[in-house]
């Protein structure tokens, strides 16, 4: 059956996509962060490469970390690195 | 250091970091308020799996609209209004009895989201983007996918610009369905390649 490795609850969900599928976030900062990365990648004139960039080297970093605080992590790096705020 | 079993403590420490980026690109005049609203909105309620299972129906219905979809995916999509980020660069793969298809972003958690919304969490997790590499016919066992044995199991790796969907086999017994009701049939598993319909 399952294995151990499936520790994530969203293995069981239904998946038919009558409305949207399942939740994907599972804390309202999530979507936030989410929202704040598009937003950002487009006032900054950047594509999605380039956040992509940043989020493949925070999960490389410690891919023992919950994904979207590796997002979080990718987030600021990229605004850090797009000049958006200097 | 983390402690996820205290969900009554008041902010994490990354929730607080969030919402001082929001705070600072938003005092600094860089992000609108009602445009982050609107993005939250639109990716919590919004985007889902529908607008791929409306791509996989027509495909199964219309054949010119099929060889589109798998000429250049990325126009045959937007052809029914379904474009954005992490969008631009679609291919459709077509399972047939002697092929399956399963997608994966080993790096990350690459994903078509204007056709599958956002990635669940199970994808974006370490054993699934290192095991559907190594041992697919296991894991996808373990998934409850049963692959024939005969049937070639090629694993897509979204890490490149690439975002795939899996063109699910239609099932049988389903010629006389609408467009409609063949869409409802259609499963985000069976458009990963983790589910068979």
């Amino acid at each position: 059956m399952r294995t151990a490795d499936w520790r994530e609850e969203a293995f069981f969900e239904p998946t038919v996509p009558r409305s949207n599928g399942a939740a994907v976030f599972d804390a309202p900062w999530q979507p936030r962060a989410l929202a704040l990365a598009v937003l950002s990648v487009e006032a900054a004139g950047c594509s999605w490469d380039d956040f992509r960039r940043h989020l493949i080297t925070a999960i490389g970093e410690d891919d023992g970390r919950q994904y979207w605080d590796s997002w979080v992590t990718a987030l600021g790096a990229f605004v850090a690195e797009s000049g958006l705020v200097a | 250091m983390r402690d996820d079993l205290h969900h009554a403590r008041p902010s994490s420490p990354v929730e607080d970091r969030v919402a001082a980026l929001e705070s600072l690109l938003v005092d600094k005049g860089i992000l609108d308020p009602t445009a982050i609203e609107a993005v939250v909105e639109h990716y919590e309620h919004t985007v889902g799996p529908m607008n791929g299972a409306k791509v996989v129906a027509r495909a199964w219905i219309d054949h010119a609209y099929r060889e589109r979809l798998l000429t250049d995916a990325t126009a045959a999509i937007a052809e029914l209004g379904f474009s954005g980020p992490e969008g631009d660069h679609m291919v459709v793969l077509e399972n047939t009895p002697e092929v399956h298809n399963v997608v994966v972003c080993t790096l990350c958690s690459c994903y078509p989201w204007p056709v599958l919304g956002l990635p669940p969490n199970w994808y974006k997790s370490p054993p699934y983007r290192s095991r559907m590499v190594r041992e697919p016919r296991v894991l996808l066992t373990e998934m409850g996918c049963i692959v024939p044995e005969e049937c070639e199991i090629r694993v897509w790796d979204s890490s490149a610009e690439i975002r795939y969907l899996v063109l699910p086999i239609r099932p049988a017994g389903s010629d006389s369905l609408s467009e409609d009701a063949l869409a409802e049939r259609v499963t985000r598993d069976a458009m990963i390649g983790v589910a068979r319909l």
